[in-house]
């Protein structure tokens, strides 16, 4: 696979306004070969957050980049991240999904590690020769692991930049998901834990797939809002309001509107008034605009979501071309009211999830493409072709879609270099 | 469940709620259900009942302080019940077939007006040539209907499941 070519798999026209993905790239075993090694071993991938291990001795164990691994929390309250398999002989250590503990004990021979990974105890350890060094042989880190306002990501490649220059012009919209409740933020407890039978890079396109919305979503916005007494107009119609698609760089995008009245900002208005008040005195009228007056679909390269209408986190794996593991938290402020925690779960639910009015369609939307693609012999590419002629893109265009795979394409063929990511085209920057 | 959930408790003379009664609602229930006929399931649910699933990982936690897949007042249940039979629901477009098996049913406490009861469910999904799976328990709050059925309060479906793969979705009412 070191043999790709670029033509062959994107075809990124744009003196002409054409963007084409080959389908193949959505189901061929070594092409997901070659993410594994170009992208996933070579990006920084979200983990967890602190406050899912919140005390010391707490842990969490998961799947990150394919590879089990724990989050702990140390005596001392310093969050690490290890490979869940045993120095000794490879066992996974923690077998549960999460808890406490003094001691982490691998069943398998019962070596002992405590939660910032030391190697405690070797029954029998007078076997070993003198250069046997117990120093050696705790829990591995993973290469990088760096926590970023409570988000802890990590990456499998030492030499890779840090994460706040990794994040580079997302790190501003980041924030913005971390501030809007004017208070630190933590997971809710509930995971949702899901799966497409779906190439990865689908969801990545339709997590940020403003035109998607009217058709696939149509119960959403033309049953359930009515239902609740809400009018779709600003979502649905003629006057409905637009928002942009931005490349960030780096493979990461953003789209982004103006706030839209939802199920919150009508059952919520007092509490969410009072909080922008808060927003103000802390940030500034400016920054507190920025923070609480619009919603955005976030995506950081190459498997992170969120989304502020809900306030979701949303990774994902994959596992075989045609399949991939869906992990999906809240992350809301601490200090909000009871109240206001059940309303933002309400909203959340309303919409997201395996159980909600939109996420099952879309499950099954990715699902169908993935059928569709048996055709690929005959039916080769897909179009991301939308608003390539615009100066600004609007989020029901495409322009966020072709960022991922700008850098995608790049990683692809070893450019780990800068990628350019927007539509400008030399030639008509050249003619204007 | 804690163990005092585990007890079956022997009804009081004055109450007429029977375990068989209740195992007779539920296997109607689960006709209903899976005969697509979800208006006349709807009638089933009191004016302030609650149609919960847990989050997997949280099986035993409250829906007012955990998320969960599904926490659905009486309005949103309504609305649910009217987008499954709108064609344009597209996880249930064409219709999945469902086929469910309830048992193992008990009376669990009897409070007031209502009574919690709880039984072993297994959901068969069949949509698009692929199967699935949904097994677990159910723990309902059951109360007397004007007209002398009974009505749920609250209807819990907590899956045994530890995550939705490769399920994806919980798109019809399990």
């Amino acid at each position: 696979m070191e043999s790709l070519h670029h033509e062959d798999l994107i075809r990124d026209d744009r003196d002409n306004g054409l963007f084409r993905v080959n389908r193949r790239v959505f189901t061929d075993p070594e092409i997901l070969e070659t993410e594994r090694r170009q992208i996933f071993d070579r990006s920084w991938l979200y983990a967890g957050h602190v406050s899912e291990v919140p005390q010391p001795g707490t842990f969490v164990t998961r799947r990150v980049g394919g590879r089990p691994v724990i989050i702990t929390c140390d005596a001392a309250g310093k969050p690490h991240v290890f490979l869940n398999s045993c120095p000794h002989r490879g066992n996974v250590v923690c077998l549960e999904k999460s808890g406490s503990a003094r001691a982490l004990t691998c069943f398998y021979h019962a070596w002992s590690f405590d939660l910032s990974g030391k190697l405690l105890g070797v029954p029998d350890a007078e076997a070993y020769t003198p250069a046997f060094d117990k120093s050696e042989m705790g829990l591995r880190p993973v290469p990088r692991m760096e926590n970023y306002r409570g988000m802890i990501f990590v990456s499998y490649d030492p030499n890779i930049v840090d994460l706040v220059h990794y994040l580079g012009n997302a790190r501003e919209y980041l924030d913005y998901m971390i501030d809007f409740g004017g208070d630190e933020v933590e997971i809710v407890q509930g995971a949702q834990s899901y799966s497409m039978k779906a190439n990865w890079k689908l969801l990545v396109e339709n997590s940020m797939d403003g035109y998607h919305a009217l058709s696939t979503h149509h119960r959403y916005f033309r049953q359930y809002l009515p239902d609740i007494g809400m009018d779709p107009a600003a979502w649905a119609g003629p006057n409905r309001i637009m928002g942009r698609g931005i490349a960030l760089g780096g493979g990461h995008a953003v789209i982004e509107s103006p706030q839209r009245p939802t199920p919150l900002t009508g059952s919520a208005k007092a509490e969410l008034d009072a909080i922008r008040v808060h927003l103000v005195e802390k940030h500034g009228a400016e920054r507190a605009h920025r923070i609480a007056d619009f919603t955005r679909n976030l995506f950081i390269f190459p498997n992170l979501i969120l989304i502020s209408l809900w306030h979701t986190i949303r990774t994902f794996h994959p596992l075989r071309p045609d399949y991939m593991e869906v992990d999906a938290w809240a992350l809301f402020p601490k200090n909000d009211s009871p109240q206001l925690r059940q309303k933002r779960m309400d909203n959340f639910l309303s919409f997201l999830g395996p159980g909600g009015f939109a996420t099952p369609d879309d499950v099954s939307g990715l699902e169908g493409c993935q059928r569709g693609f048996e055709t690929r012999r005959e039916l080769a590419w897909s179009d991301i072709s939308r608003g390539m002629g615009r100066e600004q893109p609007s989020s029901q265009d495409e322009l966020q879609m072709r960022a991922f795979w700008r850098r995608w394409n790049a990683l692809m063929h070893g450019q780990h270099g800068p990628t350019d990511c927007a539509d400008r085209s030399e030639r008509r920057l050249a003619a204007e | 469940m804690a163990t005092q959930d585990l007890r079956a408790v022997p009804a009081p003379a004055a109450d007429p709620v029977t375990r068989a009664e209740v195992e007779d609602f539920l296997i109607n229930e689960a006709a209903l259900l899976d005969e697509w006929k979800l208006e006349e399931w709807l009638t089933l649910v009191a004016d302030d009942g609650r149609y919960l699933v847990p989050s997997l990982d949280s099986p035993d936690s409250d829906h007012r302080t955990a998320l969960f897949l599904i926490s659905d007042d009486r309005r949103n249940l309504g609305s649910r019940v009217k987008q499954l039979l709108s064609r344009t629901t597209w996880a249930e477009f064409p219709r999945s077939r469902t086929r469910r098996l309830v048992s193992n049913v008990r009376i669990l406490e009897r409070t007031g007006d209502q009574v919690k009861v709880t039984a072993n469910f297994a959901v068969w999904r069949f949509q698009h040539d692929a199967t699935d799976c949904y097994v677990g328990r159910y723990v309902h709050l059951l109360v007397r209907s004007p007209d002398g059925g009974l009505l749920f309060r609250e209807r819990r479906a907590i899956l045994d499941l530890e995550s939705l793969r490769p399920h994806g979705k919980v798109s019809f009412i399990l």
